[in-house]
């Protein structure tokens, strides 16, 4: 009734199309999200710009972190974030893709049921407690029984030397343990997905269960499983508190992984309470500036593999 | 003949490697649980552990009430930020999920997952606490509502897109509004896995430390004013274990215990509502 009235004098085409005015104010408050994402960086650059401004591109390639002389460079940090992370994962990768394997598709359905589910709520422990076990249980472990052995026998080799139980190698071990559970629960997804008649066609020509799994389940897996490893380098990246409470917290590129170490998101933790003056702060606001960047650009690329490997996986079922 | 023996065993030998790297995966995990329960019951097992504040060393009855509260008002109050915002999102982003709006929304709530979360502190730092000049409660779950954001976004999203078309369909034939049939159709048929979503945000929010060292703070006193600096758990937890006090570390390990308590019991009542969920589902 109405409606027609206004068609008629707006001259509208006679199909009535009412504005969804649900779908605009819905939208707005989704706008959330990206706004926020684009608010941070902005915020986050415009709080370092002293710093920016002060050292230019020279920040990322200096070595000095001198409250007293004003003097910031980021690359022992950068270095220590990067060591930790990668190390953590070429020591859980190969483990995350066995629990992955085994999970998927080995033994009583009830088991791995639960095995799933507790390895799934391991990834939910908060990393503060990680960190309290490293403290007190893990790293000592590791300096009696991984570091000085390993030491004794080649410290020879310069990056083998020099034992510590705060060092650079056991924050990348309780790294490890926690990138662990995440890493698992996205590959094992990622195996399942792959179509069961791939694998009966191997196993129909006569492959062994080891044949299949490397030769077939893995290869087309392996986009998800290097997503999901990925996914688990940016956590590992990001990671402050437990890192912070044994990697030792030395501004420095470490002479050994055994030595301590400083990563950006350590040196923020720490200091940042305490940094006077404008240049400090500042510095410290860009160490973050830098590792938003890092693990913004890392987890893109993971975010695409993960998810052109579940398009192919639901394309091909 | 030969060569299919030699297949066969390396099979075999392959998958014991397998098993043996699984169970050497599930022993530093299960370690870690079992050293917080036995290095946390001591303290955990004293009832003025949960009914007192901060007591300075040397004097006994330390608790961690100051803390449990704090974390309490802070994630209440980040939930009170991110949880209504969060979920008309995801309604928005599953009902509408063919606008390219729609997929920018997911893509942002993705990469702010990943986020880690000492620049949320950082960010949350320079927008309240630099403006008042004061470390407060209000700072800290800002942060905390910026980590809960886009896990409350996808989850939301996840459980409104399990709801089936005919539902949605049957609404709009009767001539219902959109608004309406999102709002009062498919969101209380989605509410189980709303729910949980919100939970497993909660459970997130409730164990960060980094976004709360530059904004709430921490205090050794009880304090319920969220305009204070405040104490939460995973701060106590991280705070004491690097002071050289033993009674200091073992109220540590009792606030971790109380911590992973906490947030596995969240999970599990989440899996129990997801899984009424999947029910109900079906029943559509």
């Amino acid at each position: 009734m109405a409606a027609a009235v206004e068609s008629a004098s707006t001259a509208m085409p006679p199909a009535r199309r009412v504005p969804d005015r649900f779908r605009t104010v819905s939208a707005l408050v989704a706008a959330a999200a990206p706004a926020i994402l684009v608010v941070i960086v902005v915020i986050l650059f415009q709080q370092a710009a002293p710093a920016v401004r002060h050292f230019g591109l020279g920040f990322l390639t200096g070595t000095e972190w001198n409250p007293v002389t004003d003097m910031f460079g980021a690359l022992p940090a950068i270095f220590g974030t990067v060591s930790t992370a990668f190390l953590a994962l070429v020591l859980a990768v190969p483990v995350g893709v066995a629990v992955a394997v085994v999970l998927a598709e080995q033994g009583q359905t009830t088991l791995r049921g639960i095995l799933g589910t507790g390895i799934e709520l391991l990834a939910a422990i908060p990393s503060v407690v990680y960190g309290i076990w490293a403290l007190y249980v893990l790293a000592p472990w590791s300096y009696q029984h991984l570091e000085l052995p390993i030491s004794d026998r080649f410290g020879s080799i310069g990056w083998l030397s020099q034992p510590g139980a705060r060092s650079l190698f056991n924050a990348s071990l309780v790294l490890a343990v926690m990138i662990l559970p995440t890493l698992s629960a996205i590959s094992r997804e990622v195996i399942r997905a792959v179509p069961r008649g791939l694998k009966e066609n191997a196993v129909a020509l006569g492959a062994t269960w080891w044949e299949t799994t490397w030769r077939v389940i893995l290869p087309s897996a392996r986009a998800g499983i290097f997503g999901a490893t990925i996914l688990a380098l940016g956590r590992a990246l990001g990671e402050t508190i437990a890192v912070t409470m044994v990697i030792g917290n030395r501004y420095a590129i470490p002479p050994s992984i055994f030595s301590p170490a400083y990563t950006l998101a350590s040196v923020i933790a720490n200091e940042f309470n305490e940094a006077t003056g404008t240049l400090y702060p500042a510095a410290l606001i860009e160490l973050g500036l830098v590792l938003i960047l890092v693990t913004l650009v890392v987890n893109i690329v993971a975010l695409l593999l993960v998810r052109s490997t579940s398009r192919e996986a639901s394309r091909a079922a | 003949m030969n060569r299919n023996v030699r297949r066969r065993f390396a099979s075999m030998t392959w998958l014991g490697v397998m098993y043996l790297l699984t169970v050497l995966a599930l022993i530093p995990l299960g370690l870690v649980l079992w050293f917080t329960v036995s290095r946390g019951l001591p303290s955990v097992l004293h009832p003025e552990f949960f009914t007192n504040s901060f007591r300075p060393v040397g004097i006994p009855g330390g608790g961690i009430a100051h803390a449990i509260v704090g974390t309490g008002i802070l994630v209440g109050l980040a939930s009170l930020m991110s949880i209504p915002v969060g979920i008309l999102g995801g309604v928005y982003v599953a009902e509408y999920a063919v606008d390219p709006w729609a997929s920018w929304v997911r893509l942002a709530s993705d990469v702010l997952v990943g986020t880690p979360s000492i620049a949320i502190g950082l960010f949350a730092y320079a927008l309240v606490v630099v403006p008042v000049h004061h470390f407060s409660g209000i700072a800290g779950s800002v942060a905390l509502a910026i980590l809960m954001l886009p896990i409350v976004i996808r989850t939301a999203e996840g459980a409104v897109a399990l709801i089936p078309h005919g539902l949605r369909e049957s609404g709009l034939a009767l001539g219902l509004p959109r608004w309406r049939v999102s709002l009062q159709l498919i969101l209380p048929a989605a509410a189980p896995g709303v729910i949980t979503g919100a939970l497993l945000a909660v459970a997130r929010a409730s164990g960060e430390t980094a976004p709360l060292l530059f904004t709430s703070l921490g205090n050794t006193l009880f304090k319920v004013d969220p305009t204070q600096a405040m104490q939460a758990l995973p701060l106590t937890v991280y705070q004491y274990a690097l002071l050289p006090y033993k009674s200091l570390q073992d109220q540590a390990w009792g606030a971790a215990l109380v911590l992973v308590v906490m947030v596995l019991g969240i999970n599990l009542l989440s899996r129990w509502v997801l899984r009424r969920q999947i029910r109900l589902a079906g029943q559509l």
